[in-house]
């Protein structure tokens, strides 16, 4: 055993962060089984929710933020919050914006080409 | 700059620095706080693109789904095993340095990088298709009447993305050998390690933003 | 002046006890230093050089405008100076400004701390921001007609499609948010990690909790602002159509993402001017700052809610209804703070015994100016009232009065109050107050006329107009040579007073009780001779000790 850096003796998280691996392993199969399921415009929604069960995991355990201080989790959580109003703010607008006809703006008209260019 | 004489004859390799303006103790939470904070200004870089990537992908919906399926899934899938493996690997070299394995550490560290060249490489590979079938950003093929806009669109982003987040990982990998080299050399031991954990909190978040990047880019056709 | 490395106490050659200015005056030592006051001192020469650049291009705009018909600038070249005036006031001086150089040098000194947390970092930002400048002037390197010309928010698509130097302004814009953000992120682990023993949260000066509301400000709105330059600049080299209408893309988007940041820059620029003024009111007042948890919650408040606030620069620019109304009333919202810490202020003043000197002069004119400021931008947020200021000279006065009459009067007031600190030395104060005259009128006499060619409608960035406009449009422009001439003064009497005045400062001059003057002036390269223990909060003015009041 030795001691860390904060004094206390350290003993090796080894196992824990086999085991984690293995989590992060199970939900990246998932996602990508989830993804065969149509939930139309949840799909998003249920894609990001398992890739932030994911980035917990690395974020608490690999990252050791369940042992920060609460400043620490301040600062980690704090640019989340504000993705959240910049994507939030943005999303009141643009949704609803009407022109001057009354008529609304978005969707935007489609582009006028017959289909989508062949790929592959 | 230490003007501390005495202390600076009883250290030796393996310890805390000594800087003139704070105790090492305090140096080490700092460093991590800082790390953070850093780490905190990286996610608000790519923020802007997620929030770039989700507002065209609502508006674009259909036509975002269709230019996903020319994505490699199995490729991205495999990209995301890796760095999620090359995350594991890069906390084991943390957990070796803290218990004063300092070779164990340096193989770690060098798996790790190891992961990021695989990473590197697949990404290289699939770049290279796209290129191959006029898909780059910049070519005339590209830009041409040949492709709707929603769908160039999606293309756009994928590369600013996914480039943005390939120089993170370069950035990443060079970081991380720096610690490597050091940790071989001796400069790190039990009772200090802050450049190899801070190395590695920044090689995670390398791996969270891929986290989020691979659904939302390979798996919403 | 030899290079040879003196550590410890002692004496310089010349006799002079040891500072941090003369303990090695090697220009190698000076290059790599990693002192914080030295890097504050590098800072301020560079940003001042910037000043006096972007100045010259408000000059040659103002001589353009000072009469109707074009004098001596064609249209392109106009909207090149608005652009160039724009960019190096904002980036590389006023954003900068008081943090950079008067937060580097104060900050570890307020605290009780030896330096910032990574001292390092300090001098990589340093020669990041220098970076950043040299790439602006290699933009610059190309003819005057090839200038960028989109003006200093680079709004897209004109920017995508315009002539000029736009990718290497954006770069070098992107290249300086780097030295923000690392400056910022130092400053905010500084105040976390190296208080001395005793200087608790709740003893903190009014200037490091402004410090600190800018430092996260600065840590977390810069990176939005440098993906959108870096996907303007991938949009013009590669064609990646993200704001450019014709690739699909949304050109007001390009706005929500360059206000996100643009809006909370502005506090970046005025909340430490707010510390500022906080610090020098006090003291020349001899009473404690009025309301002292008042004026802390007022500065995170500002940098809390001037994140939610951003669209009010986009009411019409097609935003939605629900859009802007909600960004008009949340932007009520930021006023209110910012008028708390008026009151206090003012409520300091009230009943205090005054010493009009040259930085309280500076402090008062800030109140002053910043409450036309503050109001003015009331007008703004109101919908139906913006709808006809909106890209006219109101809001150019409007921003002018805040910008100028607050993040650089608040600069000057920092300069004239911390100078014997810095320098060890005292300055003319009654020149002082004269350069001030001119600063205050010539300001004045230049953007209130402003207000009124608002109101009467003539529009911003427009390099002609009719003839209507002109009379107020000379006044203008009488003003800004007088303001020009009142801040050369003032600067020029702080140098000649560093260079030439042998009139030494003591070590606390004006009587603070803040810890920055505990320390001899200048101070030593560690800051404080005796390890620092604080035992008293920083604004017991006014309250008995032995030998009489503080």
């Amino acid at each position: 055993m030795s001691h860390s850096q904060t004094g206390s003796t350290y003993h090796s998280h080894g196992a824990l962060y086999l085991k984690v691996f293995w989590a992060l392993l199970a939900l990246t199969v998932i996602t990508v089984a989830v993804s065969r399921v149509d939930f139309g415009t949840w799909n998003i929604v249920v894609a990001m929710v398992i890739a932030s069960i994911k980035a917990l995991m690395v974020a608490l355990i690999f990252m050791h933020l369940s042992h920060e201080d609460k400043v620490t989790w301040l600062y980690a959580i704090f640019p989340l919050i504000l993705m959240g109003v910049l994507i939030g703010l943005v999303f009141l607008d643009n949704p609803y914006r009407v022109n001057p006809d009354g008529s609304w703006e978005y969707p935007l008209p489609k582009s006028t080409e017959a289909a989508p260019a062949a790929h592959h | 700059m230490s003007h501390s004489d005495s202390a600076h004859s009883d250290w030796k390799l393996g310890d805390p620095p000594i800087v003139h303006h704070m105790d090492s103790h305090t140096a080490y939470d700092a460093a991590r706080l800082g790390m953070w904070l850093f780490l905190a200004t990286e996610i608000l870089l790519f923020g802007g693109l997620f929030a770039a990537y989700l507002f065209y992908h609502w508006m674009y919906f259909a036509e975002f789904h269709h230019a996903s399926k020319s994505l490699n899934w199995q490729l991205g899938g495999l990209n995301t095993i890796v760095l999620l493996f090359s995350s594991y690997l890069a906390v084991m070299a943390v957990d070796s340095v803290k218990l004063g394995k300092s070779e164990k550490a340096y193989k770690y560290l060098m798996a790790t990088i190891g992961c990021g060249f695989i990473f590197l490489i697949i990404k290289a590979f699939e770049y290279h298709a796209k290129y191959s079938h006029g898909l780059f950003p910049g070519m005339d093929t590209f830009n041409s009447e040949a492709h709707q806009v929603e769908y160039k669109m999606f293309f756009g982003l994928y590369f600013c993305m996914t480039a943005l987040h390939a120089f993170h990982v370069i950035l990443g990998m060079g970081l991380l050998l720096w610690a490597a080299l050091k940790v071989r050399a001796g400069h790190f031991s039990s009772k200090y390690y802050t450049p190899v954990e801070v190395g590695a909190l920044y090689w995670h978040l390398v791996d969270l933003i891929w986290i989020y990047l691979f659904p939302l880019l390979y798996l919403v056709g | 002046m030899s290079g040879q490395h003196n550590s410890g106490q002692g004496e310089a050659s010349t006799g002079e006890p040891k500072n941090y200015l003369n303990w090695d005056t090697s220009i190698w030592g000076w290059l790599t230093t990693v002192d914080h006051k030295r890097i504050a001192l590098m800072y301020l020469f560079s940003i001042l050089i910037f000043f006096f650049v972007g100045g010259l291009a408000a000059l040659i705009m103002r001589t353009e405008l000072m009469h109707a018909g074009g004098q001596f600038l064609t249209p392109q070249q106009y909207n090149v100076m608005f652009t160039l005036h724009g960019a190096l006031m904002i980036f590389l001086f006023v954003v900068p400004g008081i943090p950079a150089t008067m937060g580097n040098f104060l900050l570890p000194l307020m605290i009780g701390a030896k330096d910032v947390a990574f001292p390092k970092l300090n001098l990589i930002s340093y020669y990041i921001y220098v970076a950043g400048a040299l790439i602006a002037c290699f933009a610059l390197m190309n003819p005057l007609d090839q200038w960028a010309d989109t003006g200093w928010t680079f709004y897209a698509p004109y920017s995508i499609e315009s002539g000029g130097s736009v990718v290497l302004m954006t770069f070098a814009a992107f290249v300086l948010g780097f030295s923000s953000i690392l400056t910022g992120l130092n400053f905010v682990v500084t105040i976390h990690k190296l208080r001395a023993p005793g200087m608790t949260w709740d003893r903190l000066p009014v200037f490091v909790w402004a410090t600190y509301a800018t430092a996260v400000i600065q840590t977390l709105a810069t990176p939005v602002v440098g993906i959108t330059l870096l996907l303007l600049i991938m949009e013009r080299l590669f064609g990646v159509g993200v704001f450019d209408p014709k690739l699909g893309g949304d050109p007001v988007l390009y706005e929500h993402f360059f206000w996100f940041y643009s809006h909370p820059v502005v506090y970046i620029m005025v909340l430490p001017a707010f510390g500022v003024v906080g610090e020098i009111i006090p003291v020349f007042s001899r009473k404690p700052i009025f309301g002292y948890k008042a004026v802390v919650y007022a500065s995170i408040a500002i940098a809390a809610v001037g994140f939610l606030v951003w669209a009010h620069h986009m009411f019409v620019a097609g935003i939605s209804d629900y859009s802007a109304i909600y960004f008009s009333v949340i932007t009520f919202g930021v006023a209110i703070p910012t008028a708390v810490k008026v009151f206090n202020w003012v409520s300091t003043m009230y009943k205090g015994s005054i010493r009009f000197t040259t930085p309280m002069l500076y402090a008062m004119g800030f109140v002053f100016l910043f409450m036309i400021a503050g109001t003015t931008g009331i007008y703004l947020a109101v919908l139906a009232v913006d709808v006809y200021y909106h890209d006219t000279y109101f809001v150019v006065a409007h921003f002018h009065y805040t910008i100028q009459g607050g993040a650089v009067i608040g600069l000057m007031a920092a300069l004239y109050f911390w100078f014997p600190k810095m320098t060890g030395k005292m300055y003319n104060d009654t020149v002082g107050k004269i350069a001030w005259v001119f600063v205050f009128v010539g300001f004045n006499l230049t953007f209130l006329p402003q207000f009124k060619l608002g109101m009467m409608g003539m529009p911003r960035r427009y390099f002609d107009y009719l003839p209507e406009f002109e009379s107020l449009h000379t006044v203008s422009t009488y003003g800004a040579f007088l303001n020009a001439f009142g801040y050369t003064f003032a600067l020029v009497n702080l140098l000649y007073a560093w260079i030439f005045s042998k009139r030494k400062a003591s070590e606390n001059p004006w009587e603070s009780l803040s810890l920055e003057w505990k320390t001899p002036s200048p101070p030593p390269h560690d800051n404080f001779t005796e390890p620092v223990i604080v035992t008293e909060w920083t604004y017991g003015y006014g309250t008995p000790v032995e030998g009489g009041k503080h």
